[in-house]
């Protein structure tokens, strides 16, 4: 019961874009269709995955003085896994998300994650940690690129729902932080509502 | 003159937070203050302008004619993660009130995703050393115009009545938005 408590609280509870407000980069760069987010999130939640299992293995042998850079190198090994994986089997996708692929290292949910929960768990909770708060960005990433997509070309998932041009301003800069700003405020409503 | 185009695209054009969402991180949350947006402006320029010339040098210099650009990110994570912590005991030792005023931002710079993204973006430009100082230059003004401009609406922000629903993080998006929206003006000047 309780394992799936970690699990889950990533999910909503804990949502790492929309209650914690981490990982903004990605959240807003890559978000300009769907399928971009979906692949961005699925790309972190792996690393995420991965690097709190690495870090729940080995916390006992990191002084505690290092641990930080010793994070990052473990976190990086995953990255550069992701990039070299993604460059072969994923070329287009890898194209789209760009900088953003080498910029896993530096988003603050990974590095947060294993600090604030890998680094005094167990294996086992430490990978359902990583999967739920993985999975809870995903969600968001998706949502947000879905939303943008639609609103911007009139498209679900690459698909034409409208035709014509959509407001344009969604799929430019300025549109991801006005997408994302009114999201908080409808997860917010939602969340109020629900306790 | 190409230098100055350099400045003028990374400052206005295709500023990093706005346009390119790097830095975002620090943009939302140490933007409360004008006076703490100044100080992570100054850490960030110091660091960015001298992570990018190591990690250049380093990226020609070794990873280039050993064939190991694939350990690209993790040696320049690490490149950026020991010059914070160099340029952090430096500045203790030789300029205490400048370490004073930089001193509690320089921790937060290593997970700075503008930081790692500039240098990246740097080799990837093919910039010449010189470029590649100078464009990174032009992006930690970028950063800093973006930053303290938004600091300088948020300190304005709390003294409005904002609906409730939208007070904090959400308000400070929209106005991001419209931020970004302002500096999509400057697309047709380079």
């Amino acid at each position: 019961m309780n394992q799936w408590k970690n699990f889950s609280k990533g999910l909503l509870k804990e949502n790492a874009v929309f209650v914690l407000i981490l990982g903004m980069c990605p959240t807003l760069g890559v978000t300009t269709s769907a399928v971009n987010g979906l692949g961005m999130g699925l790309a972190t939640t792996f690393v995420l995955v991965m690097s709190n299992m690495v870090v729940s293995m080995v916390k006992n042998m990191i002084p505690d003085k290092v641990r930080i850079p010793a994070f990052i190198v473990i976190i990086a090994a995953f990255v550069t896994v992701v990039e070299l994986v993604m460059r072969g089997y994923a070329p287009a996708l890898f194209e789209a998300l760009g900088i953003f692929i080498p910029l896993i290292v530096v988003n603050c949910v990974v590095l947060g994650r294993a600090e604030a929960f890998a680094s005094k768990n167990t294996v086992l909770s430490s990978v359902l940690d990583g999967a739920g708060i993985g999975l809870g960005f995903t969600m968001a990433l998706t949502i947000l690129g879905t939303v943008r997509e639609l609103l911007g070309s009139g498209a679900f998932f690459g698909m034409k729902l409208i035709s014509g041009d959509g407001l344009l301003l969604f799929i430019l800069p300025p549109g991801a932080f006005l997408a994302l700003g009114y999201l908080i405020v409808l997860a917010n409503m939602i969340k109020e509502k629900t306790n | 003159m190409e230098y100055i185009l350099i400045i003028i695209t990374a400052v206005f054009v295709s500023n990093i937070v706005l346009n390119q969402f790097l830095g975002i991180c620090p943009f939302i949350g140490v933007s409360s203050k004008v006076e703490t947006a100044v100080g992570m402006t100054g850490a960030v320029t110091f660091v960015m302008v001298l992570s990018t010339l190591a990690t250049y040098l380093i990226y020609k210099a070794v990873l280039v004619p050993l064939d190991l650009v694939y350990m690209e990110t993790i040696t320049f994570i690490l490149v950026i993660a020991s010059l914070v912590q160099l340029v952090e005991i430096i500045l203790k030792k030789i300029s205490p009130p400048l370490y004073q005023a930089l001193g509690i931002f320089l921790p937060l710079i290593t997970t700075n995703c503008a930081v790692l993204g500039v240098a990246v973006l740097t080799v990837q430009k093919d910039f010449s050393l010189l470029g590649g100082v100078v464009y990174a230059f032009g992006n930690a003004l970028g950063f800093g115009l973006a930053l303290i401009t938004f600091s300088g609406i948020r300190e304005q922000l709390d003294l409005l009545k904002v609906p409730a629903r939208l007070k904090g993080v959400p308000i400070a998006f929209i106005v991001a938005g419209l931020m970004a929206l302002a500096f999509m003006g400057f697309a047709g000047i380079v």
